[in-house]
C-alpha cells in the first residue's frame, strides 16, 4: 500500500521533464540565433580553401571538396592594391607598426591620466575629464581636419607616428574612464601611506599602483589591440597608400574594380584581417567581456 | 609675496600637472578647439584649403539642397531607427534567454559576442559575399529547385538597407547583450523570490519590475548604440561603397568625400557640424537626465 | 496541538556539498521560531526551502497540513520578508503592497480592506503613494513586512530582515515584530545570525551548524543548557569560559589544573571522564577574597573592560583566561590574586570527545 502510493506524494526534488516545452523554445531560439552568428565564419573558412572552379559551382556553405591553401598564400603575398602587387603581408606590418606603440603610448597616457584624475586632483582636473568623456561622443569626422592641420604642423601628417598620436588621442577618454575607475577602487589608504612613507607621484605610480592593476592593464590591452587593429577610418586619413593599416588594404583588395574576382582570395585575405582580433579574444575570454562591460558603465 | 603664493600653487602636485599635460591638451586642442574650429570653418567657403572668407549659412543651404545629403540623413535616420530598436530588442531578449540558467553559457556567449571583435570592413565584406546574388543565399535557395527566389539587398536600392542592417545587427547585438546580460545579474535575487512568493509570472516581472528596473541600462546603451550609429561609415565602405547608385550613402562618407576627395572642405565642414548636430540631440537630454537629476536628488 | 510546518528528512545538496542534512523540524501554530547560527550554517536555506524557492533533494514539507513540497511558493499560504527588503523600486508602497494581489485578480475592493489594515497595523499609511527611495530603510521594511501582511497568510517567512539596519533602529522593530506576533498570533520563521534577536524573539530556537539543527529548545533552555559546545560558545556574549580537565570521585567533582570544584547541585550526570570540560558564563562567577575548597578557583587579575552598568574583569585562571562579570563599583586592580567562587548549578560539563554536555 505504501509502495503503491510512495510515487504519488510530493517529495524531493519536483519532477521535471527534461525536454519541457519551456526548454525547447529556450535552447531552439539560442541555437538558431547561434548558427546566424556562426554561419559568416564558417562560410568565410569554407570559401577561402576552395579555389575558383569548386566556388563556380558549389553552394558557399558547403565544405570544399579539395582543400587548397593557395588563395591563403595568393592574399597573404600576391594580392594586388592599385599597382602594388605584394598582398596583405604589406598591410598587415603596416599594422602591427602601428599597433605596437599606439597600443603602448595610449595606455601608458591613460594610466597615468587615471591615476592623476583619483590621486593628485588638481583644480579643473574634473572639468578636463568630463570634456574628455563628452568629445569620446562627437563624432570624429568634426575633429578629423583640425587633427590633419596640427599633425601637418609638427610635421607628422600621412607617417605612422602622425597615426599613432590620433589612435592615442582617440582611445584617451575610455582609457582614461576605465583606469580613473579602477584606481577608485585601491583604498586611499595605501597611497596615503606610501606619502607618509615618503613617496611622490612617479614612485607611488609605479611601486605601487602599476603592480596592482595588472588585470585592468590586460582589459585595457585587450580594448586597444582590437580597437586600433579594427580601425579604417584614421588610417586611410592620416597615412598614405604604402602606409596603409591592414583594413584599408583589405578593403581595397576586395573593392577593387579591376580584375576578375577572386572569391576565395577574398575571403582569405578577410580572415587574415580578422584573425588578430579574433585570436586576442578567444584568448582573453572573460576579459574582453569585462572589457565591453567597462566601456558601458558610466563615468 | 603674492608672487610667492602663486608660484607655490603652481609647484603643488606640480609632477600631477605635467603628467596631465596630454590630457588637457587632448581635451582643449583637440575636442574643444578641433569642434570649435570646424564649426567656425563651415562657415567659410574654404575649397583645397582652409580659407577664412565667411560665407554665412551658405554651405549649410547647400548641403540642405544636395540630394545626396539628403539621401545620406534620409538612410541614417532608417538605419539608425531600425538599428536601433533590433539591436536594443535583441540583446535584451538574448540576455533574458541566457538568464534562464541554461547550461553552455559560455558557449553561446563566445558564439554570439565574436563578431564584436571584428572589423565593420570584415564584417561589411562577408556578408557582401553571403548576399551575393551569384553565389550565396540567393543561388542557394534558387539551387534548391526555388527558381523565382529573389534575394539580392545589396544590389537593390530599396532594400540595400536592410541588407546593412544583416550585418550591422550581426556585428553589434552580442555587445548588447553582453551589457544588458549583466544589467540582468545586476538586480537583485531578492526581488525575483519577492515576486515568486507574489505569484507573479515571470514575463510579468520582466516586464513590471525588472525593465523599470533596468532603465538606466538601457539608456546608457541606447546612447552608446546611437552615437555608433551616427558614426557609421566603415561598414557602408565595405559593404555597398554607398550604392547602389547613392542608395546607401551616409553622413560620414559625404563628409569624407568633400573633405578628402571632392576639395570643398566648407561642404565637409558643413556636413561635420550637422552631425555633430544629432549628437547633441542625442546626448544633451540624456546628459540632463544622468547628471541633472543626481543633483536635484 | 496542530502543526503548522512539518520538515520531514529534508536533505539539500549542491552539487557534492550538503546543505542540509536530513532535517526534521515540526514548528507549532502561531509558534515563533528563529533560526540561528552562523554565516553557511543552512539556516538561509532551509527558509528559502520552505518557502519553495529552492528545491530540496530530498524529503518533504507540510504546511497546514498539506504536502507543499512541489508546489509554487505564491501557493504555500507563506509570506516572507528578505533582508535587502526586495521592494519593487519603480512602485509605489500601494503598488508593492497590492501588485500580488492585483496579479491573483483578486477584487478591488479586498485589495483596498488590505492594504488599508496592512496600513494601519504597520502604520505606513502616509507612506502609502511614496516610492522606496523616498523611504527610510525602517520604513522600507515596514512595507517589505505590510507586503507579507497583506497576503492574510498562515505563515510568516523572514530572512534576516534587520540585518541592514542600524542598531537602533534595530532594537525598535525588533519590538515591532514580536508585537506584531503577538496581534495576528501566526506562524512565524524568523532567520537570523544575532543571538540578541534570536533570545528576545523566539519561542523556541533552532541553533544551526553545517546543516544540523544543534539544538531546537525554548531561549532560556538553551542558554542554560546548551546542548553542545558549539551552541554554548555560540550563545551569549561575552561568551563562555570553557575550563580543559576532567572529572573525578566518579562525576562528583572536577579537576582543573590542580583544583577541584564539586559538581553537587550540577544538573546532570557526568561520571567519571578523563577528558572534560566545564563551562561557565561569566554572570555565574564571583570574585571573592578568600578560597573556599571545593568551591573556589584561584585567579590573577589581568585587565577590566567597564561596559557601563557592570565591568567584564579578564583573569588568568590555571594558564587559561576567564572573564568575569562583576558590578562596576567592585572593580579590581590589575595583578589582584583573587578567588572565584563557581555557581555550579548554572554550569555546564562537556566530553571533551563528543563536545556533548553530560
Amino acid at each position: 500500500m505504501a509502495d503503491l502510493t510512495a510515487t504519488a506524494i510530493p517529495s524531493g526534488p519536483r519532477p521535471r521533464r527534461r525536454l519541457s516545452g519551456r526548454n525547447i523554445m529556450i535552447y531552439g531560439t539560442l541555437l538558431i540565433v547561434s548558427l546566424y552568428y556562426i554561419l559568416p565564419l564558417w562560410v568565410m573558412v569554407m570559401t577561402s580553401l576552395k579555389g575558383m572552379p569548386e566556388i563556380r559551382m558549389g553552394s558557399i556553405f558547403s565544405p570544399p571538396v579539395e582543400i587548397t591553401f593557395q588563395p591563403w598564400v595568393k592574399a597573404w603575398a600576391e594580392a594586388c592594391t592599385g599597382l602594388n602587387c605584394d598582398g596583405l603581408s604589406r598591410g598587415f606590418w603596416n599594422s602591427v607598426r602601428i599597433l605596437i606603440p599606439s597600443v603602448i603610448l595610449s595606455i601608458a597616457v591613460a594610466s597615468v591620466n587615471g591615476y592623476a584624475l583619483i590621486n593628485w586632483k588638481f583644480k579643473g582636473s574634473e572639468v578636463f575629464f568630463t570634456i574628455l568623456i563628452f568629445g569620446s561622443f562627437i563624432p570624429y569626422q568634426v575633429m578629423l581636419y583640425p587633427i590633419v592641420i596640427l599633425l601637418r604642423e609638427i610635421g607628422l601628417y600621412g607617417s605612422l607616428s602622425g597615426l599613432v598620436i590620433v589612435h592615442t588621442i582617440f582611445g584617451m577618454p575610455i582609457l582614461t574612464l576605465l583606469f580613473r575607475n579602477y584606481f577608485s577602487s585601491i583604498p586611499e589608504e595605501l597611497f596615503k601611506a606610501a606619502r607618509v612613507d615618503g613617496a611622490g607621484f612617479w614612485g607611488i605610480y609605479f611601486r605601487i599602483m602599476l603592480p596592482m592593476s595588472l588585470p585592468i592593464f590586460v582589459v585595457a590591452v585587450i580594448l586597444q589591440v582590437t580597437g586600433i587593429w579594427n580601425d579604417f577610418l584614421f588610417g586611410v586619413v592620416y597615412t598614405k597608400p604604402e602606409l596603409y593599416p591592414m583594413t584599408v588594404q583589405l578593403n581595397n583588395i576586395v573593392n577593387s574594380v579591376q580584375g576578375v574576382k577572386e572569391y576565395n582570395v577574398n575571403m582569405a585575405a578577410t580572415l587574415l584581417t580578422g584573425l588578430v582580433p579574433l585570436t586576442i579574444y578567444f584568448i582573453s575570454g572573460k576579459l574582453f567581456v569585462r572589457g565591453i562591460a567597462a566601456g558601458a558603465v558610466k563615468g | 609675496m603674492a608672487g610667492n603664493t602663486l608660484g607655490a600653487r603652481l609647484m603643488r602636485n606640480l609632477n600631477a600637472k605635467i603628467a596631465a599635460i596630454p590630457m588637457v591638451t587632448t581635451a582643449l586642442v583637440v575636442f574643444l578647439g578641433g569642434t570649435a574650429w570646424t564649426v567656425l570653418y563651415s562657415f567659410t567657403n574654404s575649397k583645397l584649403l582652409p580659407r577664412n572668407s565667411f560665407i554665412g549659412f551658405d554651405q549649410y543651404e547647400r548641403l540642405w539642397s544636395n540630394s545626396r545629403w539628403l539621401t545620406s540623413i534620409q538612410n541614417l535616420m532608417i538605419y539608425g531607427i531600425l538599428a536601433l530598436v533590433f539591436t536594443i530588442a535583441i540583446g535584451f531578449l538574448l540576455a533574458v534567454l541566457m538568464d534562464q540558467k541554461i547550461r553552455f553559457e559560455d558557449t553561446f556567449r563566445t558564439i554570439m559576442l565574436y563578431p564584436f571583435a571584428l572589423s565593420f570592413i570584415v564584417t561589411g565584406l562577408v556578408w557582401q559575399w553571403i548576399l551575393n546574388p551569384e553565389f550565396g543565399i540567393q543561388h542557394i535557395v534558387r539551387s534548391l529547385g526555388w527558381d523565382g527566389f529573389t534575394f539580392d539587398p545589396l544590389n537593390n536600392p530599396d532594400v540595400v538597407l536592410y541588407g546593412l542592417l544583416i550585418a550591422g545587427l550581426w556585428q553589434g547585438t552580442g555587445f548588447v547583450m553582453c551589457i544588458m546580460l549583466a544589467g540582468l545579474r545586476g538586480i537583485d535575487d531578492d526581488i525575483w523570490k519577492a515576486a515568486r512568493v507574489d505569484g507573479i509570472p515571470r514575463w510579468k516581472t520582466y516586464l513590471f519590475v525588472v525593465i523599470p528596473m533596468m532603465r538606466p541600462v538601457f539608456v546608457t546603451t541606447l546612447v552608446i548604440v546611437a552615437s555608433g550609429i551616427i558614426k557609421l561609415y566603415d561598414l557602408v565602405v565595405a559593404q555597398t561603397s554607398g550604392g547602389p547608385g547613392t542608395a546607401s550613402q551616409v553622413p560620414a562618407m559625404y563628409v569624407y568625400d568633400y573633405m578628402f576627395q571632392a576639395q570643398n572642405l566648407g561642404q565637409g565642414f558643413a556636413a561635420s557640424s550637422m552631425m555633430l548636430l544629432s549628437v547633441l540631440i542625442v546626448l544633451i537630454p540624456w546628459a540632463y537626465l544622468e547628471f541633472g537629476g543626481k543633483k536635484r536628488g | 496541538m496542530t502543526h503548522s510546518i512539518q520538515v520531514k528528512d529534508l536533505t539539500l545538496n549542491f552539487g557534492a556539498v550538503s546543505v542540509l542534512k536530513t532535517m526534521n523540524l515540526d514548528v507549532a501554530e502561531g509558534e515563533f521560531i528563529v533560526l540561528l547560527g552562523p554565516s553557511g550554517c543552512g539556516k538561509s536555506t532551509l527558509l528559502n526551502c520552505l518557502a519553495g524557492l529552492l528545491e530540496p533533494s530530498d524529503g518533504e514539507i507540510w504546511i497546514k497540513g498539506k504536502n507543499v513540497t512541489w508546489a509554487e511558493p505564491s501557493e504555500r499560504g507563506i509570506g516572507m520578508v528578505f533582508q535587502s527588503y526586495a521592494l519593487y523600486p519603480q512602485m509605489t508602497v500601494r503598488g508593492n503592497l497590492s501588485f500580488g494581489l492585483k496579479n491573483a485578480r483578486m477584487p478591488r475592493d479586498e485589495i483596498e480592506k488590505r492594504v488599508a489594515r496592512a496600513a494601519e497595523i504597520l502604520q505606513i499609511g502616509p507612506l502609502l503613494d511614496r516610492k522606496p527611495a523616498a523611504l527610510s530603510g525602517g520604513q522600507r521594511q515596514r512595507v517589505a513586512i505590510g507586503r507579507a501582511l497583506v497576503r492574510d497568510v498562515d505563515v510568516f517567512l523572514f530572512d534576516e530582515p534587520l540585518s541592514n539596519l542600524d542598531a537602533k533602529l534595530r532594537s525598535e522593530l525588533r519590538v515591532e515584530i514580536k508585537r506584531l506576533h503577538s496581534r495576528l498570533n501566526n506562524t512565524m520563521v524568523y532567520v537570523t545570525h544575532d543571538q540578541i534577536e534570536a533570545l528576545t524573539l523566539a519561542d523556541r530556537i533552532a541553533v544551526m551548524r553545517g546543516g544540523i539543527i544543534q539544538q531546537l529548545a525554548a531561549p532560556q533552555e538553551i542558554y542554560n543548557r546548551p546542548a553542545n559546545l558549539f551552541v554554548a560558545g555560540f550563545i551569549g556574549s561575552p561568551s563562555m569560559n570553557f575550563l580543559p580537565g576532567k572529572t573525578v570521585d566518579g562525576g562528583r567533582a572536577f579537576e582543573f589544573a590542580g583544583n577541584r570544584i564539586g559538581l553537587e547541585g550540577y544538573e546532570g550526570a557526568p561520571g567519571q571522564r578523563d577528558k572534560a570540560i566545564l563551562g561557565l558564563r561569566p554572570e555565574h562567577l564571583v570574585m571573592q577574597d578568600t578560597a573556599e575548597p571545593g568551591l573556589t578557583l584561584p585567579a590573577t587579575v589581568e585587565i577590566d573592560e567597564p561596559m557601563g552598568a557592570d565591568s567584564l574583569v579578564w583573569l588568568k585562571a590555571g594558564g587559561q583566561p576567564v572573564s568575569v562579570r562583576v558590578p562596576v563599583e567592585k572593580r579590581p586592580r590589575a595583578g589582584q590574586e583573587v578567588h572565584l567562587r563557581v555557581d555550579i548549578r548554572h554550569a555546564s560539563v562537556f566530553d571533551a570527545g563528543t563536545e556533548e554536555r553530560v
